[in-house]
């Protein structure tokens, strides 16, 4: 059964084996993913046809590396540009969250953190229409009664970010009410007798304390932006972001560029993800 | 001192405040008024149920809705049973100097894009995929075959993703389950069945309860999976939403659809919290 506990050859074997298969069934799609990308083939499948770099630097007429390929690059470069506006925003309005919830009383107080959670159980889709129509009544009732045209309320680049923005900003309030938990409060009582007022408190000390769980959060809320797809899939205007991109690639067929995008995504997600890890297994 | 106080909960106040009302509270209600409206024969637009009208008279609708529901919980207990011995054996059974590093296997191919993942499975299984050249060069299969836009692969591409959240609930859940309990109860003569059924799965439903209502709610509400892996054949309500705001172009239609999953999808998460006394706040954390 338990470590402690005499257990039979058969069942040990069995669950170790139960583990491995369903360790392989985790990482066998991505190993295969990472490994045609270096298939010197025009499709990503078996045969191996030979050890290619080809589809990270080739600038051929048959076939474009992912470094050469405008169209891909361009959205990486969206996905960037978004991913850093949504932390931004995240991170900020997530730490007054936390700080509302773990340290200000005022009325409404459990209906206003009920509401705070709703957005986790809020489908992705769902998120994405509702926004997208919100924006566009807002968008008609400006243009005809005060006709300004507002560029932000159609579908684009700022309406990914603050569809995105929606839900990420729960995640980060609640990470970063955990630690405030934590929080010794007598350090405030200290730094507020020795004279300091309510925001030099925050800034010096709350938000120093702060710190590790407020870059943890950034970081999730990067990888997180960075890879939506159901909420951005009905926000996005000309301006495609990678996730997007791909399943139209994806969709409409597939070249090994696909798989070459993929193996940076892996190899750069899996490095933020085990930084990330480090940095809090350090803070802890 | 007051004065300052005061200024302090505006300042933390007002951007929440702002972020849940302008991006939460008011597109939700704009969803629900648009549902009710319909253009008439002169181009203007009334009040009307004609939207749910339209979902439950045509059966493509409403049986797609059923059919995703059904599956949406399939795939949740398919889920739960594929989790439980894994997390099992992570925090009871495996040396513990190597507890941290499966963990961290465990979690790492989740921070990657589900996009990326999927698509792993789409060259796995598809006609031309890994899985048919192993099989046909072993002489195993005479033929490719195209396991891919089946129900099944659908499944199995809708566990796979939902997977991270149903594990690492119950992972925790477990860790805190008290080893003398199971030792006690070995000692007494209980078998496997009887400890699994009678120790583990009560100790551990908090982290079963919360990883089945994310599961499920995410399966629900996914749209990438099931159109790459399902195909034409998927039939996932999230497709039919996009076809009416995408494709149709009608909007009124699509936020009925759209409500319509949204108030299933918190059917379930009210239910679940119901059945076991829990509440939301214990659940995400």
């Amino acid at each position: 059964m338990i470590r402690t506990l005499p257990t039979s050859n058969t069942y040990n074997w069995c669950f170790k084996l139960y583990v491995l298969l369903y360790f392989t069934f985790l990482f066998a799609p991505l190993v295969v993913t990472c490994v045609l990308a270096f298939n010197d083939s025009q499709f990503p499948s078996l045969p191996w046809k030979g050890f290619t770099l080809e589809w990270f630097t080739a600038d051929l007429p048959e076939r474009v590396g992912i470094f050469n390929d405008q169209i891909n690059l361009d959205s990486i470069w969206v996905s960037f540009r978004v991913a850093f506006f949504v932390t931004l925003l995240a991170t900020t309005v997530g730490t007054c969250g936390a700080f509302l919830f773990e340290q200000e009383d005022f009325r409404f107080k459990q209906g206003l953190y009920f509401l705070m959670l709703c957005p986790l159980v809020i489908p992705g889709v769902i998120l994405g229409i509702s926004i997208l129509l919100f924006s566009n009544t807002l968008g008609t009732y400006f243009e005809t009664n005060l006709n300004i045209d507002v560029e932000l309320f159609r579908p684009g680049f700022w309406l990914v970010v603050l569809g995105q923005f929606s839900f990420i900003a729960t995640l980060v309030t609640l990470v970063v009410s955990a630690r405030l938990k934590k929080f010794d409060r007598t350090l405030e009582e200290a730094a507020m007798n020795l004279g300091a007022n309510r925001f030099e408190v925050i800034w010096y000390i709350t938000l120093k304390f702060l710190r590790p769980a407020i870059i943890g959060a950034g970081a999730v809320a990067f990888l997180m932006s960075f890879e939506n797809f159901n909420t951005t899939l009905f926000l996005v205007g000309y301006e495609a972001t990678l996730p997007i991109n791909l399943y139209l690639q994806v969709r409409d067929g597939s070249t090994p560029v696909i798989n070459a995008i993929s193996f940076m995504l892996i190899v750069g997600t899996s490095m933020v993800a085990l930084a990330n890890l480090y940095f809090s297994r350090k803070g802890e | 001192m007051k004065n300052q106080k005061r200024w302090a909960l505006l300042f933390f106040l007002s951007p929440v405040v702002l972020w849940l009302f302008l991006l939460i509270v008011l597109p939700h209600i704009d969803l629900l008024v648009m549902s009710f409206r319909v253009e008439d024969d002169a181009g203007k637009m009334t009040w009307s149920f004609s939207n749910y009208l339209n979902f439950f008279e045509e059966p493509i609708y409403w049986l797609t809705f059923v059919r995703t529901a059904i599956y949406s919980i399939l795939v949740t207990f398919l889920t739960f049973v594929i989790a439980l011995p894994v997390a099992f054996y992570i925090t009871k059974v495996v040396a513990p100097k190597f507890q941290g590093f499966l963990f961290v296997l465990l979690l790492l191919p989740f921070w990657v894009s589900e996009l990326v993942r999927v698509y792993g499975w789409m060259i796995l299984l598809r006609e031309s995929g890994v899985i048919n050249h192993f099989l046909t060069n072993l002489g195993i299969l005479r033929q490719p075959v195209e396991m891919l836009y089946t129900d099944a692969t659908m499944i199995l591409g809708l566990v796979y993703t939902s997977m991270l959240f149903m594990v690492v609930p119950i992972t925790s859940v477990l860790d805190s389950l008290d080893n003398s309990l199971i030792e006690a109860a070995y000692d007494l003569g209980a078998n496997m069945w009887t400890i699994l059924f009678k120790i583990i799965i009560p100790h551990a439903s908090p982290g079963i309860v919360s990883g089945s209502i994310v599961v499920f709610m995410l399966t629900l509400g996914n749209y990438l999976t099931p159109n790459l892996m399902g195909g034409k054949n998927s039939l996932w309500f999230t497709e039919q939403i996009y076809n009416q705001f995408i494709a149709s172009f009608n909007w009124n239609q699509g936020s009925a659809f759209g409500f319509l999953l949204l108030v299933l999808s918190s059917l379930v998460v009210w239910l679940g919290l119901k059945l076991t006394r829990q509440n939301l706040r214990k659940v995400v954390q």
